[in-house]
């Protein structure tokens, strides 16, 4: 088994709160996060597949595909855009990055060839806070 | 003998924006701008550098203590755009576009007051990894 990992980035707008919160218990559990007009990042987005290197090719994946599917179903969704207000799979969800990983998880899932498993979806949000997700 | 010496601090903020003229119509912001239009907003971590440039002091090796240029970039530059919205939250980019030139060339100005007249002073801002601006050029 080899783990194969993309890296890919994309820049967006988001904010956290809680539309069932008042303003100022948003603010108070959110801080400046929570600011009305928006504020955003840079992200770098970490994708690890795993699988056998094919003995023809000796790839796990042409990578330049899983560029491709990540580009199709998450950077096109969410590059230049408002997390909150704009993208489909966060709709309703808190856009914390916590939860970004795990709906881009999701969103790659079911585009990945059969031969390999998605391993870790691994997203900075600044250059000193990110998170991983495994799966379930 | 030159002896000049640099010092650079850096620091960082978050925050959106768009890039928009209002005396433009959509479709030639777009044009323009691309994705960078988009009306709902994106947004950036902005890193930057403020670079000054003198002789050490003789008492005490500085040209410049770096806390007092920290305090000075936080009280001036982050607590301003951290978090904020460059186009709707902040006084300073509501007639002007907050391209990533625009934004080094109003921190600047927003520094160089508080920096001793005898140094030289740049600032270099990121806008991406791989996208940055320096002024004065």
């Amino acid at each position: 088994m080899v783990y194969l990992t993309r890296v890919e980035h994309f820049n967006a707008a988001h904010k956290l709160f809680n539309p069932q919160w008042s303003r100022e218990k948003n603010e108070a559990v959110f801080g400046k996060c929570a600011n009305e007009n928006w504020h955003g990042h840079n992200y770098e987005l970490y994708v690890t597949i795993k699988g056998a290197p094919d003995p023809d090719t000796g790839f796990v994946l042409d990578v330049k595909k899983l560029s491709g599917i990540i580009k199709a179903h998450v950077l096109e969704k969410v590059d230049h855009l408002n997390l909150n207000e704009d993208v489909d799979f966060m709709r309703g969800k808190m856009c914390s990055t916590e939860n970004l990983a795990v709906a881009i998880w999701e969103q790659l899932e079911a585009f990945l060839p059969h031969e390999v498993q998605l391993h870790a979806v691994k997203l900075y949000e600044t250059p000193s806070i990110f998170v991983e997700y495994y799966g379930r | 003998m030159n002896k000049k010496v640099a010092v650079f601090r850096r620091e960082r903020f978050n925050a959106a924006h768009r890039l928009y003229n209002p005396r433009w119509d959509d479709a030639t912001n777009f044009r323009v701008f691309g994705k960078c239009s988009n009306p709902h907003y994106h947004g950036h971590n902005y890193e930057l550098e403020v670079k000054v440039t003198g002789e050490p002091q003789a008492d005490t090796g500085f040209v410049m203590d770096m806390k007092v240029l920290s305090d000075l970039v936080q009280q001036h530059v982050v607590e301003r755009f951290d978090h904020k919205n460059l186009n709707l939250d902040t006084a300073e980019f509501k007639e002007l576009n907050p391209t990533a030139e625009h934004i080094a060339m109003v921190i600047y100005d927003l520094l160089r007051p508080h920096i001793n007249k005898a140094h030289d002073m740049q600032v270099r801002l990121y806008e991406t990894p791989r996208n940055f601006v320096e002024y004065p050029a």
